[in-house]
């Protein structure tokens, strides 16, 4: 039996989710067909085709797919599961969204949010915020799962798959999409970044004339707290923790955060945590690698110099 | 309109759990409980719908043992007409909680169903999704806005670099996210009045529902503590130290 993962476009172009995704299902070793859906699918087919341990490239194309919704592509997945013994997504907003409902409607518990796979049928999932991490045995002969992009490598480029195109099923049009609205960003995408630069409440109004000057000489993205962001100082993209997105950049800067376990909960994977806080009994210092215990209001106009 | 919200009686959101070593497992039993934070706010978002007129009635449901009727109190003062519990001593999962809700759902008739995007806990962020697919209704997840029209509503969800919107034909499952709403402070007479409430109670073993486990949970454990942060005099410092250890050119 093989393996089916869930691809994700961005616009006409594959998210680089798909080869974090592809990677973790290599460890059935079985051969993988990637699915991808859209209204315009030609790109992305290619950029599938050419991740490598890609055995197929499913190509499903509609109008309906233009933005998907829950139900169409529960049932695109529907229409061909019975020819997998794992299914396996992101565990993105999308993933999160459909791998549950597709597993409902086989009488399948999934799996989500999964950081390591013993295959066939053992995996490891953050609980409690992140606080406590369990081993968990799925008794079920089909697995239905979401992994933690952030969890495993990318594959690379290189593969030559065979693209296949089926058919889709008609909408049932529970839902309709209504309208997006995007903050668009010329700095790098926050859940992918290498560098993210984030700050807490305390920043205030000027939280992006602060943060905005260091997170460009360093390439970084801004991230922000859910105090902060309910404050009304950064947009709820920015928010990362628990609820909002995960990173794991290869260095994070929190700057006035008191780290929280909900906001711990959504950096832990990041190889180099730097704290900047006044506080010397801050939370934040206890995860983080590097810790300046300074001023914010001083210490980031020093930053932006220093970087010069 | 009938609106049915699900709570789920669970562990505080600020408990830092702990691994009991005999056993392997989160050693829940000093733990304070009280109401998933993500189905205070599924409440309130009911409230307000029937304040403004949108809504007749909310009826909230709980699946746990006894001690989930205080979370179904604390709903009760925050202004749903009725309670309901489907009780039962197990740790069920997800797939079976969906099954149940689903049976409440076929007895109650509700045009709109609330849950919260996760329970705070084992964070799984699957049954309001796996109760949608088993009705096959629409599904609106991550909810921070919402509009109720005639047969329809329009669910503003967080994506990844914005928000989106979509229109679900009712009946419809809406998870809500922690930016739909804050949720209105208890005042000590309703919870004084949520006492003398009635709790609609079902034995969840008789509701013609599979509750097997599917999956164990074999081991837990606490991450590696990190040795906390080496402290540095200044800025100039860590940008030293950064550029030595080769995490900045
Ligand atoms: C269910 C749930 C989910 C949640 N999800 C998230 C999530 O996804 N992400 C998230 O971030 N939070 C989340 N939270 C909120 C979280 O619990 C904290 O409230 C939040 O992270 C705190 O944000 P903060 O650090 O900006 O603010 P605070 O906790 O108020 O900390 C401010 C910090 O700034 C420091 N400071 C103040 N002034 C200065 C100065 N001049 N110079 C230097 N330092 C200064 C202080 O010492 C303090 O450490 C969640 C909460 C709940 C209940």
């Amino acid at each position: 039996m093989s393996i089916l993962v869930l691809a994700e476009l961005d616009g006409n172009k594959l998210k680089g989710l798909a080869a974090h995704v592809v990677s973790a299902a290599a460890a059935w070793q079985q051969p993988i067909d990637l699915l991808v859906y859209g209204s315009q699918v030609d790109e992305a087919a290619k950029e599938a085709a050419n991740l490598s341990g890609v055995a197929r490239v499913l190509v499903a194309q509609a109008d309906h797919f233009a933005h998907p919704l829950v139900e169409d592509v529960q049932d695109l997945v529907l229409s061909i599961a019975k020819e997998y013994s794992v299914i396996v997504g992101a565990h993105s907003v999308l993933g999160k969204s459909v791998i549950p409902a597709i597993a409902a409607r086989l009488d399948v518990s999934p799996i989500t949010d999964v950081v390591e796979i013993h295959a066939p049928s053992i995996y490891v999932r953050p609980e409690y915020a992140g606080n406590i991490f369990s081993r968990i045995e799925n008794h079920q002969s089909l697995q239905i799962v979401t992994v933690r992009n952030t969890a495993f490598r990318p594959v690379s480029a290189g593969g030559n798959a065979e693209v296949v195109s089926i058919s889709v099923p008609a909408s049932r049009a529970l839902s309709r999409w209504v309208k997006e609205d995007i903050n668009h960003s010329d700095r790098p995408e926050l859940g992918s970044a290498r560098v993210v630069i984030a700050g807490g409440r305390s920043l205030g109004e000027n939280f992006d004339a602060l943060l905005s000057p260091i997170a460009e000489k360093l390439d970084a993205a801004i991230g922000a707290t859910r105090a902060c962001v309910d404050a009304g100082f950064a947009p709820n993209d920015l928010q990362v923790g628990q609820t909002g997105t995960l990173i794991a950049p290869d260095l994070y800067i929190a700057v006035g955060i008191s780290g929280a376990m909900q906001h711990i909960a959504g950096i832990k994977d990041s190889k180099v945590v730097v704290a900047i806080n006044h506080d010397p009994d801050a939370p934040i210092f206890k995860y983080a690698d590097y810790g300046v215990i300074a001023d914010l209001f001083t210490a980031l106009p020093e930053l932006d110099k220093a970087l010069q | 309109m009938k609106v049915l919200v699900a709570v789920k009686h669970t562990v505080d959101h600020n408990l830092k759990p702990f691994v009991d070593a005999a056993t392997g497992q989160v050693d829940l039993s000093q733990a304070r409980r009280g109401i998933n934070p993500f189905d205070e706010i599924s409440i309130e978002e009911a409230v307000r719908l029937k304040e403004r007129g949108q809504v007749t009635e909310i009826v909230a449901v709980a699946i746990g043992g006894t001690d989930a009727k205080d979370s179904l109190r604390h709903a009760y003062a925050m202004g749903v007409d009725r309670a309901l519990l489907v009780e039962t001593d197990a740790r069920l999962q997800p797939l079976a909680v969906a099954k149940l809700l689903k049976v409440i759902v076929e007895r109650e008739q509700p045009g709109l169903i609330f849950m919260g995007k996760q329970a705070v806990g084992e964070d799984y962020g699957q049954t309001g999704q796996m109760l949608a697919a088993l009705l096959g209704v629409g599904l609106g997840t991550f909810a921070s806005g919402i509009q109720l029209g005639d047969g329809f509503v329009e669910v503003t969800r967080e994506i990844d670099k914005g928000t989106q919107t979509i229109s679900l034909q009712l009946p419809a499952v809406v998870t809500s996210d922690l930016r739909l709403n804050e949720p209105r402070f208890i005042k000590l007479p309703n919870l004084m009045m949520a006492k003398k409430k009635n709790i609609e109670t079902l034995a969840a073993s008789e509701l013609g529902v599979d509750l097997a486990n599917r999956f164990t949970v074999i081991k837990s454990s606490e991450p590696p503590q990190k040795p906390g942060a080496i402290q540095l005099a200044n800025v100039n410092e860590l940008i030293n130290t950064l550029r030595k250890a080769e995490v900045l050119q």
